[in-house]
Protein backbone atom coordinates (compact mmCIF):
# COMPACT_ATOMS: atom_id res chain seq x y z
CA UNK A 1 0.00 0.00 0.00
CA UNK A 2 2.76 2.50 1.05
CA UNK A 3 4.88 1.84 -1.68
CA UNK A 4 1.79 2.51 -3.97
CA UNK A 5 0.92 5.90 -2.89
CA UNK A 6 4.71 6.56 -3.45
CA UNK A 7 4.77 5.92 -6.45
CA UNK A 8 0.74 7.72 -7.04
CA UNK A 9 2.16 10.94 -6.52
CA UNK A 10 4.10 11.97 -9.15
CA UNK A 11 1.78 10.26 -11.60
CA UNK A 12 -1.11 12.97 -10.30
CA UNK A 13 1.39 16.09 -10.29
CA UNK A 14 2.03 15.04 -14.06
CA UNK A 15 -1.34 14.59 -14.77
CA UNK A 16 -2.20 18.10 -13.53
CA UNK A 17 0.68 19.16 -15.35
CA UNK A 18 -0.17 17.94 -18.05
CA UNK A 19 -4.04 19.42 -18.00
CA UNK A 20 -2.49 22.91 -17.09
CA UNK A 21 -2.61 25.55 -20.00
CA UNK A 22 0.98 27.10 -20.39
CA UNK A 23 2.03 30.07 -21.32
CA UNK A 24 5.31 31.61 -22.18
CA UNK A 25 7.59 34.63 -21.30
CA UNK A 26 11.10 34.72 -22.92
CA UNK A 27 14.00 36.75 -21.48
CA UNK A 28 15.90 38.86 -24.64
CA UNK A 29 18.18 42.21 -23.99
CA UNK A 30 16.65 42.36 -20.68
CA UNK A 31 13.52 42.76 -21.96
CA UNK A 32 10.22 40.29 -20.33
CA UNK A 33 7.98 39.13 -23.96
CA UNK A 34 5.29 39.94 -23.62
CA UNK A 35 5.76 42.52 -21.10
CA UNK A 36 1.94 41.80 -20.45
CA UNK A 37 0.93 38.02 -20.48
CA UNK A 38 -2.91 37.73 -19.48
CA UNK A 39 -4.23 33.91 -18.82
CA UNK A 40 -7.20 31.85 -17.78
CA UNK A 41 -6.68 30.48 -13.73
CA UNK A 42 -4.74 27.34 -13.58
CA UNK A 43 -2.24 28.49 -16.75
CA UNK A 44 1.24 27.30 -16.08
CA UNK A 45 3.77 30.27 -17.13
CA UNK A 46 7.40 29.46 -18.15
CA UNK A 47 10.00 32.18 -18.07
CA UNK A 48 13.12 31.22 -20.64
CA UNK A 49 16.35 33.55 -19.95
CA UNK A 50 17.66 33.89 -23.52
CA UNK A 51 20.43 36.57 -22.08
CA UNK A 52 23.93 35.66 -21.63
CA UNK A 53 23.74 37.44 -18.53
CA UNK A 54 21.46 36.04 -15.47
CA UNK A 55 18.04 37.25 -14.66
CA UNK A 56 15.19 36.36 -11.88
CA UNK A 57 11.13 36.36 -11.63
CA UNK A 58 10.46 38.30 -8.67
CA UNK A 59 6.52 39.44 -7.14
CA UNK A 60 6.53 43.23 -6.94
CA UNK A 61 4.83 42.56 -3.38
CA UNK A 62 6.53 43.17 -0.44
CA UNK A 63 7.60 40.75 0.91
CA UNK A 64 7.45 38.88 -2.67
CA UNK A 65 4.36 36.67 -3.49
CA UNK A 66 6.84 34.65 -5.60
CA UNK A 67 10.47 34.21 -6.48
CA UNK A 68 12.72 31.96 -8.92
CA UNK A 69 16.10 31.16 -8.74
CA UNK A 70 18.17 33.15 -10.30
CA UNK A 71 18.31 31.99 -14.55
CA UNK A 72 20.92 31.86 -16.07
CA UNK A 73 21.40 31.34 -19.95
CA UNK A 74 18.29 29.29 -21.38
CA UNK A 75 17.43 27.86 -17.85
CA UNK A 76 13.18 28.12 -16.91
CA UNK A 77 10.68 28.79 -13.81
CA UNK A 78 7.88 27.66 -14.13
CA UNK A 79 4.57 29.24 -11.85
CA UNK A 80 0.64 27.76 -12.14
CA UNK A 81 -1.28 31.12 -11.42
CA UNK A 82 -4.23 29.64 -10.14
CA UNK A 83 -6.52 32.81 -8.18
CA UNK A 84 -7.33 35.54 -10.55
CA UNK A 85 -5.71 38.84 -10.51
CA UNK A 86 -2.68 40.73 -11.42
CA UNK A 87 0.51 39.26 -10.89
CA UNK A 88 3.56 42.46 -11.37
CA UNK A 89 6.94 41.57 -11.08
CA UNK A 90 10.83 42.80 -12.61
CA UNK A 91 13.90 41.45 -12.05
CA UNK A 92 15.91 41.10 -8.86
CA UNK A 93 19.35 41.80 -10.57
CA UNK A 94 18.05 44.00 -13.24
CA UNK A 95 14.91 45.98 -11.30
CA UNK A 96 13.97 48.52 -14.19
CA UNK A 97 13.18 44.75 -15.98
CA UNK A 98 9.27 44.51 -15.21
CA UNK A 99 6.50 42.92 -16.40
CA UNK A 100 2.93 41.77 -15.58
CA UNK A 101 0.81 38.66 -15.72
CA UNK A 102 -3.32 39.28 -15.40
CA UNK A 103 -4.85 35.71 -14.31
CA UNK A 104 -8.60 35.89 -15.08
CA UNK B 1 55.41 65.48 -6.70
CA UNK B 2 53.44 66.34 -9.31
CA UNK B 3 55.70 68.34 -11.98
CA UNK B 4 52.96 70.91 -12.85
CA UNK B 5 51.43 71.11 -9.40
CA UNK B 6 49.96 74.56 -10.42
CA UNK B 7 48.85 73.56 -13.85
CA UNK B 8 45.18 72.92 -14.18
CA UNK B 9 43.37 71.99 -17.19
CA UNK B 10 39.92 71.55 -18.03
CA UNK B 11 38.51 67.77 -18.20
CA UNK B 12 39.80 66.55 -21.54
CA UNK B 13 38.41 64.13 -24.09
CA UNK B 14 40.04 60.44 -23.40
CA UNK B 15 43.20 60.34 -25.07
CA UNK B 16 43.67 56.32 -25.37
CA UNK B 17 47.20 55.66 -26.41
CA UNK B 18 47.21 51.51 -25.66
CA UNK B 19 48.55 52.42 -21.94
CA UNK B 20 46.02 54.14 -19.64
CA UNK B 21 45.51 57.51 -18.95
CA UNK B 22 46.52 59.02 -15.54
CA UNK B 23 43.50 61.40 -13.60
CA UNK B 24 45.00 64.45 -11.14
CA UNK B 25 42.11 65.93 -9.35
CA UNK B 26 43.57 69.34 -8.21
CA UNK B 27 40.66 71.24 -5.90
CA UNK B 28 38.26 69.44 -8.13
CA UNK B 29 39.66 69.76 -11.86
CA UNK B 30 41.28 66.69 -13.49
CA UNK B 31 43.81 66.68 -15.26
CA UNK B 32 44.09 63.97 -17.53
CA UNK B 33 48.07 62.78 -19.06
CA UNK B 34 49.12 59.45 -20.33
CA UNK B 35 50.54 57.13 -17.74
CA UNK B 36 54.20 56.44 -17.52
CA UNK B 37 54.43 60.24 -16.14
CA UNK B 38 55.84 61.27 -12.51
CA UNK B 39 52.76 61.75 -10.96
CA UNK B 40 52.05 57.93 -11.22
CA UNK B 41 55.07 56.86 -8.96
CA UNK B 42 54.27 58.86 -5.86
CA UNK B 43 51.91 59.08 -2.73
CA UNK B 44 49.86 56.66 -1.57
CA UNK B 45 48.55 54.60 -3.93
CA UNK B 46 45.85 51.81 -4.03
CA UNK B 47 44.03 49.74 -6.89
CA UNK B 48 40.64 49.57 -7.54
CA UNK B 49 39.47 46.22 -9.33
CA UNK B 50 35.82 45.31 -11.23
CA UNK B 51 33.50 42.79 -12.04
CA UNK B 52 35.67 39.84 -11.94
CA UNK B 53 32.47 37.89 -12.97
CA UNK B 54 33.88 34.20 -11.76
CA UNK B 55 31.70 31.92 -13.44
CA UNK B 56 31.24 33.72 -16.72
CA UNK B 57 32.11 31.51 -19.65
CA UNK B 58 30.94 32.71 -22.58
CA UNK B 59 31.77 35.02 -25.54
CA UNK B 60 33.77 37.10 -25.50
CA UNK B 61 35.30 35.81 -22.63
CA UNK B 62 35.86 31.96 -22.15
CA UNK B 63 38.02 32.16 -19.01
CA UNK B 64 37.06 34.85 -16.52
CA UNK B 65 40.27 33.23 -13.88
CA UNK B 66 42.92 34.07 -16.74
CA UNK B 67 42.07 37.88 -17.27
CA UNK B 68 41.86 38.17 -13.64
CA UNK B 69 45.05 36.52 -13.05
CA UNK B 70 45.98 39.07 -15.76
CA UNK B 71 44.31 42.28 -13.93
CA UNK B 72 46.18 41.43 -10.58
CA UNK B 73 49.69 40.56 -12.17
CA UNK B 74 48.83 44.39 -13.79
CA UNK B 75 48.38 45.46 -10.05
CA UNK B 76 51.68 43.57 -8.66
CA UNK B 77 53.73 45.39 -11.57
CA UNK B 78 52.38 49.22 -10.86
CA UNK B 79 55.02 51.27 -10.21
CA UNK B 80 53.61 52.61 -7.38
CA UNK B 81 53.03 49.68 -5.21
CA UNK B 82 49.47 49.62 -4.01
CA UNK B 83 48.83 49.24 -0.52
CA UNK B 84 45.81 47.35 -1.56
CA UNK B 85 43.07 46.52 -3.60
CA UNK B 86 39.03 47.90 -3.55
CA UNK B 87 36.75 45.80 -5.43
CA UNK B 88 33.34 47.30 -6.28
CA UNK B 89 31.58 44.32 -6.79
CA UNK B 90 31.02 41.30 -8.82
CA UNK B 91 33.16 39.01 -7.71
CA UNK B 92 31.54 36.36 -8.71
CA UNK B 93 28.62 35.54 -11.74
CA UNK B 94 25.98 33.52 -10.10
CA UNK B 95 27.65 33.27 -6.15
CA UNK B 96 28.18 29.81 -6.16
CA UNK B 97 30.63 28.79 -3.41
CA UNK B 98 33.09 27.20 -6.15
CA UNK B 99 33.15 30.27 -7.63
CA UNK B 100 33.89 32.48 -4.21
CA UNK B 101 36.80 29.95 -3.62
CA UNK B 102 38.15 30.81 -7.34
CA UNK B 103 38.10 34.10 -6.84
CA UNK B 104 39.62 33.88 -3.11
CA UNK B 105 42.20 32.31 -4.25
CA UNK B 106 43.24 34.36 -6.61
CA UNK B 107 43.17 37.78 -4.71
CA UNK B 108 45.13 35.98 -1.87
CA UNK B 109 47.98 34.86 -4.42
CA UNK B 110 49.63 38.33 -4.71
CA UNK B 111 50.23 39.26 -0.63
CA UNK B 112 47.80 42.30 -1.00
CA UNK B 113 44.72 43.13 0.90
CA UNK B 114 41.79 43.42 -1.03
CA UNK B 115 38.52 45.26 0.42
CA UNK B 116 35.42 44.16 -1.28
CA UNK B 117 31.68 45.41 -1.79
CA UNK B 118 29.13 43.25 -3.27
CA UNK B 119 27.43 43.75 -6.59
CA UNK B 120 24.32 41.96 -7.00
CA UNK B 121 25.61 38.51 -8.90
CA UNK B 122 27.05 38.16 -5.35
CA UNK B 123 24.29 38.07 -2.85
CA UNK B 124 22.00 35.56 -5.34
CA UNK B 125 22.62 32.49 -2.69
CA UNK B 126 19.16 32.20 -0.25
CA UNK B 127 21.24 33.62 2.53
CA UNK B 128 21.51 36.71 0.85
CA UNK B 129 24.73 38.68 2.26
CA UNK B 130 25.58 36.17 4.24
CA UNK B 131 28.14 34.12 2.49
CA UNK B 132 29.90 37.16 0.68
CA UNK B 133 30.13 38.93 4.73
CA UNK B 134 31.76 36.21 6.12
CA UNK B 135 34.15 35.01 3.20
CA UNK B 136 35.39 38.65 2.11
CA UNK B 137 34.69 41.01 4.54
CA UNK B 138 35.33 39.34 8.06
CA UNK B 139 37.76 42.17 9.08
CA UNK B 140 35.37 44.49 8.94
CA UNK B 141 33.02 45.96 11.81
CA UNK B 142 29.71 45.81 9.67
CA UNK B 143 28.13 49.45 9.69
CA UNK B 144 24.58 47.12 9.77
CA UNK B 145 23.48 43.27 10.52
CA UNK B 146 24.10 41.79 7.51
CA UNK B 147 24.37 45.19 5.33
CA UNK B 148 27.48 44.34 3.68
CA UNK B 149 28.50 48.07 4.27
CA UNK B 150 31.58 49.44 6.52
CA UNK B 151 34.52 51.88 6.95
CA UNK B 152 37.75 52.02 7.44
CA UNK B 153 41.17 54.97 7.46
CA UNK B 154 44.57 54.12 5.79
CA UNK B 155 47.06 57.13 5.22
CA UNK B 156 44.39 59.63 6.83
CA UNK B 157 42.24 58.50 3.88
CA UNK B 158 38.75 57.55 5.27
CA UNK B 159 37.97 54.76 2.90
CA UNK B 160 33.51 53.97 2.86
CA UNK B 161 32.75 50.42 1.08
CA UNK B 162 28.79 50.58 0.42
CA UNK B 163 26.38 48.15 -0.87
CA UNK B 164 23.81 49.22 -3.01
CA UNK B 165 22.68 45.90 -4.84
CA UNK B 166 19.98 44.47 -2.27
CA UNK B 167 16.66 45.03 -1.53
CA UNK B 168 16.11 46.28 -4.73
CA UNK B 169 12.71 48.16 -6.33
CA UNK B 170 10.37 47.13 -8.97
CA UNK B 171 11.25 49.91 -11.81
CA UNK B 172 13.88 50.94 -9.48
CA UNK B 173 17.81 51.46 -9.72
CA UNK B 174 20.52 50.67 -7.07
CA UNK B 175 19.14 51.08 -3.54
CA UNK B 176 21.20 52.14 -0.13
CA UNK B 177 18.05 52.19 2.09
CA UNK B 178 17.39 54.21 5.21
CA UNK B 179 19.69 52.19 7.69
CA UNK B 180 22.05 52.27 5.61
CA UNK B 181 22.06 56.25 5.05
CA UNK B 182 21.33 56.53 8.87
CA UNK B 183 24.95 54.72 9.52
CA UNK B 184 26.56 56.49 6.69
CA UNK B 185 25.63 59.82 8.86
CA UNK B 186 26.74 58.28 11.96
CA UNK B 187 30.13 56.91 10.42
CA UNK B 188 30.80 60.65 9.21
CA UNK B 189 29.47 62.44 12.27
CA UNK B 190 32.95 64.53 14.04
CA UNK B 191 35.28 63.47 10.72
CA UNK B 192 37.22 66.77 9.80
CA UNK B 193 36.13 68.56 6.33
CA UNK B 194 39.95 68.23 5.18
CA UNK B 195 39.88 64.05 5.49
CA UNK B 196 40.24 62.83 1.90
CA UNK B 197 36.98 60.42 1.54
CA UNK B 198 36.57 57.68 -0.32
CA UNK B 199 33.96 55.91 -1.42
CA UNK B 200 33.28 52.70 -3.38
CA UNK B 201 30.16 50.71 -4.13
CA UNK B 202 29.29 48.66 -7.04
CA UNK B 203 26.63 50.15 -8.69
CA UNK B 204 27.80 53.94 -9.70
CA UNK B 205 26.09 55.97 -7.04
CA UNK B 206 25.37 59.10 -9.76
CA UNK B 207 22.94 58.43 -12.58
CA UNK B 208 24.74 56.87 -15.68
CA UNK B 209 21.68 55.92 -17.53
CA UNK B 210 18.57 55.47 -15.89
CA UNK B 211 16.60 53.15 -18.70
CA UNK B 212 19.45 50.34 -18.03
CA UNK B 213 18.79 51.07 -14.26
CA UNK B 214 23.08 52.42 -13.85
CA UNK B 215 22.86 54.58 -10.94
CA UNK B 216 21.48 54.53 -7.38
CA UNK B 217 18.02 55.46 -6.08
CA UNK B 218 18.77 57.34 -3.22
CA UNK B 219 22.65 58.17 -4.26
CA UNK B 220 21.67 61.67 -3.97
CA UNK B 221 20.92 61.08 -0.19
CA UNK B 222 24.56 59.22 0.25
CA UNK B 223 26.43 62.55 -1.58
CA UNK B 224 24.40 64.96 0.04
CA UNK B 225 25.99 63.73 4.04
CA UNK B 226 29.36 63.84 1.46
CA UNK B 227 29.00 67.38 0.63
CA UNK B 228 31.20 69.54 3.15
CA UNK B 229 34.17 67.17 2.71
CA UNK B 230 36.67 68.95 0.56
CA UNK B 231 37.77 65.78 -1.52
CA UNK B 232 35.50 63.12 -2.18
CA UNK B 233 35.83 59.96 -4.92
CA UNK B 234 33.51 57.76 -6.14
CA UNK B 235 34.79 54.54 -6.94
CA UNK B 236 32.05 52.24 -8.67
CA UNK B 237 31.98 49.36 -11.12
CA UNK B 238 28.63 47.34 -13.24
CA UNK B 239 28.99 48.95 -16.25
CA UNK B 240 32.16 47.56 -16.73
CA UNK B 241 33.78 50.61 -18.76
CA UNK B 242 35.44 54.15 -17.32
CA UNK B 243 33.62 56.84 -16.92
CA UNK B 244 33.96 60.25 -14.92
CA UNK B 245 32.56 63.23 -14.21
CA UNK B 246 32.96 65.50 -11.28
CA UNK B 247 30.54 67.89 -9.52
CA UNK B 248 31.92 70.12 -7.22
CA UNK B 249 34.24 68.22 -4.69
CA UNK B 250 33.09 65.17 -5.30
CA UNK B 251 34.98 62.61 -8.88
CA UNK B 252 33.01 60.10 -10.01
CA UNK B 253 34.85 57.47 -11.47
CA UNK B 254 33.61 53.55 -12.66
CA UNK B 255 36.35 51.21 -13.80
CA UNK B 256 36.44 48.55 -16.02
CA UNK B 257 35.90 45.11 -15.58
CA UNK B 258 38.46 42.00 -15.43
CA UNK B 259 35.52 39.63 -17.42
CA UNK B 260 33.88 41.21 -20.38
CA UNK B 261 32.90 44.92 -21.48
CA UNK B 262 29.54 46.65 -21.66
CA UNK B 263 28.27 48.85 -24.46
CA UNK B 264 28.24 52.51 -23.61
CA UNK B 265 24.48 54.07 -22.52
CA UNK B 266 22.28 53.47 -25.28
CA UNK B 267 24.65 52.35 -27.80
CA UNK B 268 22.88 48.35 -28.05
CA UNK B 269 19.65 47.38 -27.59
CA UNK B 270 20.57 46.10 -23.92
CA UNK B 271 23.71 46.03 -21.63
CA UNK B 272 24.82 42.91 -22.43
CA UNK B 273 28.23 41.57 -22.76
CA UNK B 274 29.79 43.48 -25.44
CA UNK B 275 30.82 40.64 -28.38
CA UNK B 276 34.38 41.79 -28.99
CA UNK B 277 37.06 40.11 -31.07
CA UNK B 278 39.38 38.32 -28.58
CA UNK B 279 42.25 40.83 -30.32
CA UNK B 280 40.05 43.52 -28.88
CA UNK B 281 39.09 41.86 -25.44
CA UNK B 282 42.15 43.13 -23.19
CA UNK B 283 42.12 46.72 -23.81
CA UNK B 284 38.30 46.62 -22.77
CA UNK B 285 39.47 45.10 -19.53
CA UNK B 286 41.55 45.86 -16.85
CA UNK B 287 42.35 47.68 -13.69
CA UNK B 288 42.49 51.16 -11.82
CA UNK B 289 45.06 52.92 -9.44
CA UNK B 290 44.59 55.78 -7.31
CA UNK B 291 47.03 58.04 -5.74
CA UNK B 292 46.61 60.54 -3.06
CA UNK B 293 49.38 63.09 -2.92
CA UNK B 294 50.07 64.11 1.00
CA UNK B 295 49.84 67.56 1.46
CA UNK B 296 47.64 68.70 -2.01
CA UNK B 297 44.58 66.43 -2.06
CA UNK B 298 44.50 65.17 -5.59
CA UNK B 299 43.83 61.96 -6.36
CA UNK B 300 45.35 60.51 -9.27
CA UNK B 301 43.20 57.87 -11.12
CA UNK B 302 45.15 55.59 -13.51
CA UNK B 303 42.81 53.69 -15.98
CA UNK B 304 45.68 50.43 -16.96
CA UNK B 305 43.71 48.24 -19.72
CA UNK B 306 45.03 44.56 -19.85
CA UNK B 307 46.19 44.83 -23.39
CA UNK B 308 48.75 47.81 -22.49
Amino acid sequence: MRRRAVLAAPLLLAARRARAAEAKVTIDNFVFTPPRLEVPAGTRVVWTNHDDIPHSVVHSGRPPGFKSPVLDTDETFARIFDMPGTYDYFCGLHPHMKGLVVVT
Amino acid sequence: MTEHPTRRHTLECMAWAGTGLIWTITGGVPRSALIGTAEAATGFTFAQMSDSHIGFAREPNMDTPGTLAEGLAAVKAMVAKPAFILHTGDVTHLSKPAEFDAAEKLFGSIGLDTHYVPGEHDVLDEAGTKPFIARFQARHTQGGEGGAYYSFDAEGVHFIGLNNVVDLKAGGMGNLGTAQLAWLERDLVGRSTSTPIVVFAHIPLWTVYEKWGWGTEDGAQALGLLKRFGSVTVLNGHIHQVMQKVEGNVAFHSARSTAFPQPAPGAAPSPGPMKVEAARLRSMLGVASVTLVPGQGPLAIIDTPLGA
